[in-house]
C-alpha cells in the first residue's frame, strides 16, 4: 500500500501497531481512545491474532503483562481514568522488565473529568505512573503520520529496553484525520527475547518472569540494574523538533496538538517582527534536555504552552538550569487555546523583554 | 455479485421510489467520508437559495431550513460544532443536547420530531458507518411518511472505503440499520489539505461502479473550492469542520 489514506489518529496507531507485529490487544473502550480498539477488533480475527476486551482496565494491562512475558508484541490503550487503573500493572511490567507500548488518548481531568482533548497526564507519564522507583519511555506525536512513525519506534524501543513505552497523544490527535502513510517501517537490530517464558522445550532453564524481590540488597541491585538502562535511554534516545529556533529570542517549547498550535503562532510572531521559535519534545521521558539547554545560549525566555495547568513547564525550568526566564500558558479541562491567544503571550513579553 | 447481506438471506432492496424533490435530505456514510462538511454546506446553501443544492431532488420553496445534528457516535468535529455559522446564516439547528459537552449520552433531542410535520426543509447529519446510522432508524416510520432524499457520502481514500466494493458492503449495513433507501451517491473523495485535482479524477471510475453495483445517480462530486475549480462540473464545499490548525 504505497497511496495516501486519510485516517483518524486512533486508527492509524491501531493499524501501525499490527504492521509492527503486534498481534494481540487487551483494552476496555473509553472516550475519546475507542477508536483504536474498535479498529484492532475487527482486524485481530482476520489477521490469526487476539483482540480481548476485558473486565477492566486493571485485566487488560496483566493481560498485556502475560502476553508480553511470552515474548509476544502486544498492546493496550485507553484515555486518562483508564490509564490510572492500569498504573498498578504498569509498575509490575517494568519490574518484571517485560516489553509492551501503552496508548493514552488523554481527556481532562482530574476524576471523570471530561471527554475534550487534555494535556494534563504529562506528570503522570513521565514520573510513574505506578509505585516505586520507575520510568516509562513516553513518546509524543504530533500529526497522524507521526502517530504510525513512533508507534513502530515505540514497539523497537520497548524490546530494546525491555521496559513499557507510551505514547502520550490527546483527544485532538486520536480523533482528527490526516493523510497518512504506512512505508518507511525502520528496523532496528533487536536481541532476541532468550528470556521469555515461551518454553524451553528441554534445551534451557526455566526463565522466571517476576517482579518480588524480598531480599532489600537484591531488590536494590535490580532496581540499579534497570537505572543503568535508564542511563543509556537518556544518552541515546531523547527527541525533539527544532522550528525556527536557532535564531529564535522567544522558544516556545510544546508537545502534541499544542505544538501544533504553536507553530501556527510562531508563523504569525514572525510576520509580526517578533524572532519567535518552536522546540517540541517528541520523546517527553527522557525529556531532550541537553537541547533545550543548547537554547539558553541565545534565547531570552522560553514559553512552555500546555493543555494542562503547567506540568512540562517544570522540565523546562529544570533542563533550562533557570539561566532564562521562563513563562507559561495553559488552557485545561479540554479547552484548547487558540494560535491567536498564543500570539498575545509572545507579544506581551516581547514587549516586556524590549 | 451480490453484497454481503444478500448473501446472508436479506433481499436486495428495490430501488426506492417517491417524488422527485422531498422537504428532507439524509447525509449519510463512512467515518471521514466528510459527511458532516457536506450536510453543513448544504444546509448554508439551501438557506441561501443559491440553485447550488439543485442537483440533490429538494424541493425549492423558499422553507426555512434546519440541520439536524444525529451523531450520537462521535464526540469530535460534528455539525453542531458549526452552530454559530448556521444559526448566523439563518439555519435552524437542531443537535443532541448534550453534543461536545462532557455528558456523553446518546440521547435525541425531542426537537427531531418537529421536522417531519413542519412545513420545512431538512438536512439530517447521520453518525459514521451502520453504528451512526442506528440512531436514523427511530425516524424510519416518519421518513417514509414524509418521503426524503438519502445521499450517501463516500471518500475512496477512507480505510475502508478504499474500493467500489467496499463502499457498496457499507452502503448496504448503512441501509439495513437505518431501515432506509439510499437515492443518491456524492462522492466527496479527499485527503484533506493535500487534495488535488489529479486525485479526485482517480476516484471517478469507482465511483462509477459503485453507481453500478447500487443502480443509484451519482448527484454529485464535491471538493474545497481551489480544487473544485479544476474539475468541470464538480460542487465546491466550505471548509467548515475541523482542527483549530
Amino acid at each position: 500500500m504505497s497511496e495516501k489514506l486519510l485516517m483518524k489518529g486512533n486508527e492509524a496507531v491501531a493499524e501501525a501497531a499490527i504492521r509492527a507485529g503486534c498481534r494481540h490487544f487487551f483494552g476496555y473502550p473509553i472516550t475519546p481512545q475507542t477508536e483504536l480498539s474498535a479498529y484492532m477488533a475487527k482486524r485481530m480475527p482476520k489477521i490469526g491474532g487476539t483482540f480481548l476486551q476485558a473486565e477492566s482496565e486493571v485485566a487488560a494491562i496483566n493481560m498485556v503483562l502475560g502476553a508480553g512475558a511470552a515474548g509476544a508484541r502486544v498492546m493496550t490503550s485507553s484515555s486518562s481514568p483508564g490509564i490510572s487503573l492500569k498504573s498498578e500493572g504498569l509498575s509490575y511490567i517494568v519490574g518484571s522488565e517485560v516489553p509492551c507500548v501503552v496508548m493514552n488518548v488523554q481527556r481532562g481531568g482530574p476524576g471523570l473529568g471530561g471527554i475534550q482533548p487534555a494535556q494534563s497526564d504529562y506528570f503522570q507519564a513521565t514520573r510513574g505512573p505506578g509505585h516505586g522507583d520507575m520510568h516509562l519511555i513516553v513518546l509524543a506525536p504530533a500529526s497522524v503520520q507521526e502517530m504510525v512513525d513512533l508507534c513502530y519506534d515505540a514497539f523497537d524501543l520497548a524490546d530494546l529496553y525491555r521496559n513499557p513505552v507510551m505514547i502520550l497523544a490527546d483527544g485532538m490527535l486520536g480523533q482528527m484525520m490526516e493523510p497518512v502513510e504506512f512505508e518507511n517501517q525502520p528496523h532496528r537490530e533487536l536481541p532476541e527475547k532468550s528470556w521469555a517464558t515461551n518454553g524451553h522445550q528441554n534445551r534451557r532453564p526455566h526463565n522466571v518472569i517476576n517482579s518480588l524481590y524480598l531480599k532489600a540488597p537484591e531488590l536494590e541491585a535490580h532496581v540499579r540494574d534497570i537505572f543503568k538502562k535508564y542511563e543509556t535511554i537518556r544518552e541515546k534516545e531523547s527527541r525533539c523538533e527544532a522550528y525556527l529556533a536557532d535564531d529564535a529570542e522567544i522558544l516556545l517549547v510544546a508537545y502534541g496538538a499544542a505544538a501544533r498550535l504553536c507553530k501556527n503562532a510562531v508563523k504569525m510572531a514572525r510576520e509580526r517582527g517578533v524572532r519567535a521559535g518552536l522546540l517540541r519534545p517528541i520523546t517527553l521521558w527522557p525529556f531532550p534536555e541537553r537541547q533545550l539547554f543548547s537554547h539558553t545560549e541565545h534565547t531570552k525566555a522560553f514559553l512552555t504552552v500546555e493543555m494542562s495547568m503547567g506540568q512540562m513547564v517544570e522540565d523546562v525550568k529544570l533542563a533550562s538550569q533557570f539561566r532564562v526566564p521562563t513563562y507559561f500558558y495553559g488552557r485545561t479541562g479540554g479547552v484548547i487555546p487558540t494560535p491567536e491567544e498564543i500570539l498575545e503571550q509572545i507579544l506581551k513579553i516581547a514587549g516586556g523583554a524590549r | 455479485m451480490a453484497s454481503f447481506l444478500e448473501r446472508a438471506g436479506f433481499p436486495k432492496p428495490a430501488p426506492k421510489e417517491g417524488r422527485t424533490t422531498e422537504r428532507l435530505a439524509v447525509v449519510a456514510g463512512h467515518y471521514g467520508s466528510g459527511k458532516t462538511n457536506f450536510a453543513v454546506n448544504l444546509a448554508l446553501h439551501l438557506a441561501a437559495g443559491d440553485g447550488w443544492a439543485e442537483r440533490f431532488g429538494l424541493v425549492r420553496e423558499p422553507l426555512s431550513v434546519t440541520l439536524v445534528d444525529l451523531d450520537i457516535v462521535n464526540p469530535y468535529f460534528r455539525a453542531a460544532d458549526a452552530g454559530e455559522l448556521v444559526r448566523a446564516a439563518g439555519v435552524r439547528l437542531v443537535a443532541p443536547r448534550y453534543a461536545g459537552s462532557n455528558l456523553d449520552i446518546p440521547a435525541l433531542p425531542p426537537e427531531v420530531g418537529q421536522v417531519f410535520s413542519a412545513d420545512c426543509r431538512a438536512v439530517f447529519d447521520v453518525g459514521g458507518d451502520d453504528a451512526g446510522a442506528i440512531a436514523l432508524g427511530r425516524y424510519a416510520a416518519d421518513f417514509e411518511r414524509a418521503g426524503y432524499q438519502f445521499l450517501f457520502c463516500v471518500n475512496f481514500r477512507r480505510i475502508e472505503t478504499r474500493t467500489p466494493r467496499e463502499a457498496y458492503e457499507l452502503l448496504r449495513e448503512i441501509e439495513a440499520a437505518s431501515r432506509l433507501r439510499a437515492t443518491a451517491i456524492v462522492n466527496n473523495t479527499n485527503l484533506g489539505e493535500e487534495t488535488t485535482a489529479a486525485l479526485v479524477r482517480e476516484s471517478l471510475p469507482p465511483m462509477e461502479e459503485l453507481a453500478a453495483l447500487s443502480g443509484l445517480p451519482v448527484a454529485g462530486v464535491t471538493a474545497l473550492p481551489g480544487v473544485a475549480a479544476e474539475l468541470p462540473g464538480a460542487l465546491p464545499v466550505e471548509r467548515h469542520i475541523g482542527v483549530p490548525f
